[in-house]
């Protein structure tokens, strides 16, 4: 371990000029690994290491059979220990913001490859009017995507900023060594650390902050992936994204609004209040939503920070072709749900059949509807009728059955809610869209379009434009039973929402004025007369 | 641009000093304590007692603090320039490297004047504790230790333990949470039980024996074996599983070295009770 000033200009320079002075002797000086014998690590490269493509593909055929035709790489040599493998060059990582990832390894040579990750602690938006203090890896939560391949060396320098408060280090998932870095990389404000390691076992690994108290550094957002590649890299595909789930607990519940500090006694109950994708609410939804196109083969590096929740993760509308279990070798096919436990990661390949937006959750659903663990990914391209018709839609899950349920309104939060104050219209318009997106958007979609057969669309919509009374009572008292809307009929179920008066006057007037409507303006004393 | 004026004070505030202190260090005895109480700045006694620290796990951990003399608010800037005048080889272009690393002072424009974004009534940060171990020796003082710190730490404004209390600690993390601190004027904030003000809120504090109570690097690791040593992952040594504001206190404490200069970390000093003379009290 290096110790040196935080002095971002000169640190480039430092790590050229000392890497065959200080940091290569010392990898070859240590045992790093002794727990593990020579011989094991051969078999472990045998099994582990992904060989070419023309391999992979053989394997496929023949599974478990063939195994032992990969061992020789394509000139015929037995493939070295990871260990063994020498590094031609030196590189700087690219290190990429969530959803994108670095460009593939492809079939570069292994090399010694430096990372400067910054630690930054920060205010940052949870979801609409809501924001909290990050602290993350790179900017970013999750942290910058570190990608790799098996046999480089890695020279991983950490800075911790000065205007930091805390102490912090790193914990890589993919390092073998005590403490996967912890120790090594324990460093104050203002200071950089470097330390180095092999990378030895391909997948996907999860790295992590392990500072005490280490749930709370955790649950402010220290997470990201490291992917280390296989020899030749993994087979190429059309589109490749980076999505984390991770749970937040704070002082107040899923959208009090202001700044909302870390709750201790909520994350050791594990009682969050939210759990996100990309470390907020809409991260990946609206303007932010995954894209990809009619016929190409998507991957996605899916990992779960935590701190406490395992995520059951699903893509409404679509199956993984193959999932890369626990990101590890094994290649599991045709898969509806994985799980991602907490620390751990997986990859999930599917090829995008047919046009539309298919929906990321966590499908412990709650999660996804209430507490944001939704994400987007649109689809373009021409229609594909051989593969969904688009009458009969995988829709959104609708775990409510076939009568309203009521649920519980807290009158304290309702008298506190009574207007005080006059909004504008424009105030009304923001606030009533931070309303939309965390209750609305889910099934009336971004643009209030809806989703054709199964849930009817706000935007010019006759049956809306037609009674605000109507209007209002659906929104508090819920909605059930056959409805024609624009020409089309629809039969299904809107629960009553657990809105303020200001809440829904504002998400009302929001839609009044929104998508070609009738700009009706609905105050808190039109919705408190129908409550 | 205050800065011009006030250290044009503070320089003859310092002279003045050095003629009746230069004597007295010369002579050093129990009577130097009188210089510190003949200082501007204040100090408050604290009446000891004992404690069970954050590391602790039962009563056989019980930690007894004797009485002792404390600063009510953290060095501040003019204080810290006043010790400047008369000490040229802390100044920033004078500092020996082992004493200081290269940010020492860095908020300083040049040896004794703040650059013009700087609060000179704000805790000094960005010195070593080299540096805050002479300024407190240069008026009698010295550092407190950890466990007098935490001691003193631990009141609110109405009791001496205010630990369990939770608006205590959402005060402290609610100040963890809040940027560039450190350049908010000492005072502000309400003084606790003994009268100290801001030992929380806007900087942290270097203390006598800060690595003394250590969290490695591996947080997690400090479970097994070395008991003494506080756990900060599974923490189950630690007597108090809520009072996780003081975990980082004890974290950011075992990420120090004494050559280290931090934009968050200040000090101020303490002195033994018995060093005082009880007919000074302040």
């Amino acid at each position: 371990m290096t110790l040196s000033m935080w002095k971002p200009r000169q640190k480039f320079e430092w790590a050229f000029e000392n890497f065959n002075k200080v940091v290569m002797p010392r990898i070859f000086a240590r045992n790093e690994f002794p727990d593990l014998n020579r011989k094991e690590l051969m078999n472990r490269s045998k099994l582990n290491s992904f060989p070419k493509k023309a391999c992979t593909i053989l394997t496929a055929l023949a599974m478990g059979v063939s195994l032992w035709s990969c061992e020789t790489n394509t000139n015929g040599k037995e493939v070295d220990s990871p260990e063994t493998i020498e590094t031609d060059g030196l590189i700087m990582a690219e290190l990429t913001a969530p959803p994108h990832v670095p460009e593939p390894v492809g079939d570069r040579p292994a090399k010694k490859v430096l990372v400067h990750m910054e630690i930054i602690e920060e205010e940052g938006e949870m979801v609409g009017g809501v924001s909290y203090v990050y602290w993350t890896f790179g900017g970013t939560v999750p942290g910058s995507f570190i990608r790799t391949r098996v046999g480089d060396e890695v020279e991983f320098h950490l800075m911790n900023h000065p205007d930091n408060k805390l102490p912090h280090n790193i914990d890589l998932h993919a390092v073998n060594g005590p403490g996967g870095g912890a120790a090594s990389s324990f460093v104050a404000p203002g200071y950089e650390t470097a330390f180095t390691f092999k990378t030895l076992n391909p997948g996907l690994y999860v790295y992590h902050c392990a500072t005490a108290p280490v749930g709370m550094h955790i649950a402010n957002g220290m997470y990201g992936l490291i992917l280390v590649e296989p020899p030749g890299g993994l087979p190429p595909v059309d589109r490749e994204y980076y999505v984390m789930q991770g749970d937040f607990y704070t002082k107040g519940d899923f959208g009090e609004p202001g700044l909302q500090p870390f709750d201790m006694q909520k994350a050791v109950s594990e009682d969050a209040d939210y759990v996100v994708f990309n470390g907020k609410v809409g991260a990946l939804t609206g303007e932010n939503a995954l894209t990809a196109r009619v016929g190409e083969t998507v991957r996605l590096f899916v990992g779960n920070g935590g701190p406490n929740l395992v995520s059951s993760f699903h893509l409404i509308g679509e199956i993984f072709d193959r999932v890369y279990v626990d990101g590890g070798t094994t290649v599991n096919e045709n898969v509806q749900t994985t799980l991602i436990p907490a620390g751990g990661a997986a990859m999930v390949e599917f090829k995008v059949n047919a046009p539309g937006e298919y929906h990321l959750v966590d499908h412990s659903v709650f999660r996804a509807f209430n507490k944001g663990a939704l994400g987007v990914l649109n689809v373009s391209g021409e229609d594909q009728e051989g593969v969904f018709a688009g009458k009969i839609v995988e829709g959104i899950y609708l775990p409510e059955g076939g009568r309203i349920q009521e649920m519980p309104v807290d009158t304290a939060r309702l008298i506190a809610s009574r207007p005080s104050e006059v909004l504008s219209k424009d105030e009304m318009m923001e606030m009533g869209r931070n309303v939309y997106m965390q209750t609305c958007f889910a099934c009336h979609q971004s643009d209030g379009q809806g989703i054709k057969s199964v849930f009817p669309p706000l935007a010019q919509s006759d049956y809306l434009n037609a009674d605000v009374e109507r209007a209002i009572d659906a929104v508090l008292h819920g909605l059930t039973g056959e409805i024609v809307v624009n020409g089309e009929t629809y039969n299904s179920v809107m629960t009553a929402q657990t809105l303020t008066d200001r809440e829904a006057a504002n998400v009302l007037t929001y839609v009044y004025n929104s998508w070609g409507n009738n700009g009706t303006v609905v105050t808190e004393e039109m919705v408190k007369a129908r409550r | 641009m205050m800065n011009d004026e006030d250290t044009e004070a503070t320089y003859l505030i310092a002279h003045a000093r050095k003629v009746f202190l230069l004597p007295m260090a010369m002579i050093l005895c129990l009577m130097i304590s009188s210089v510190a109480i003949g200082q501007p700045k204040e100090m408050v006694r604290i009446t000891g007692g004992s404690y069970v620290p954050l590391y602790g796990n039962s009563d056989s951990n019980l930690v007894k603090v004797r009485d002792f003399y404390m600063d009510t608010h953290p060095v501040t800037h003019t204080e810290f320039i006043e010790f400047l005048y008369d000490h040229p080889k802390w100044r920033k272009s004078k500092v020996i490297a082992l004493y200081a690393d290269d940010n020492y002072l860095a908020q300083f424009e040049t040896d004794l004047t703040l650059k013009k974004r700087e609060n000179p009534n704000a805790p000094v940060t960005n010195v070593s504790w080299f540096a805050a171990k002479a300024y407190c020796a240069s008026l009698g003082k010295r550092l407190p230790s950890v466990d007098e710190w935490e001691y003193a730490a631990m009141a609110d404004d109405k009791i001496i333990d205010a630990r369990k209390s939770e608006s205590y600690n959402r005060r402290i993390l609610s100040w963890y949470e809040t940027p560039t601190t450190y350049r908010n004027a000492v005072g502000d904030g309400r003084g606790n039980y003994w009268g100290l003000h801001d030992m929380h809120g806007l900087v942290w504090e270097w203390t006598s024996d800060y690595n003394s109570v250590l969290i490695s690097g591996e947080s997690r690791g400090d479970v097994e074996g070395r008991t003494e040593l506080f756990c900060g992952g599974a923490a189950v040594g630690a007597t108090d599983l809520m009072n996780y504001a003081a975990f980082m206190r004890y974290a950011f404490r075992g990420s120090l070295k004494s050559n280290y200069t931090i934009r968050n970390l200040g000090f101020r000093c303490a002195v033994d009770a018995d060093h005082v003379m009880t007919n000074t009290t302040p």
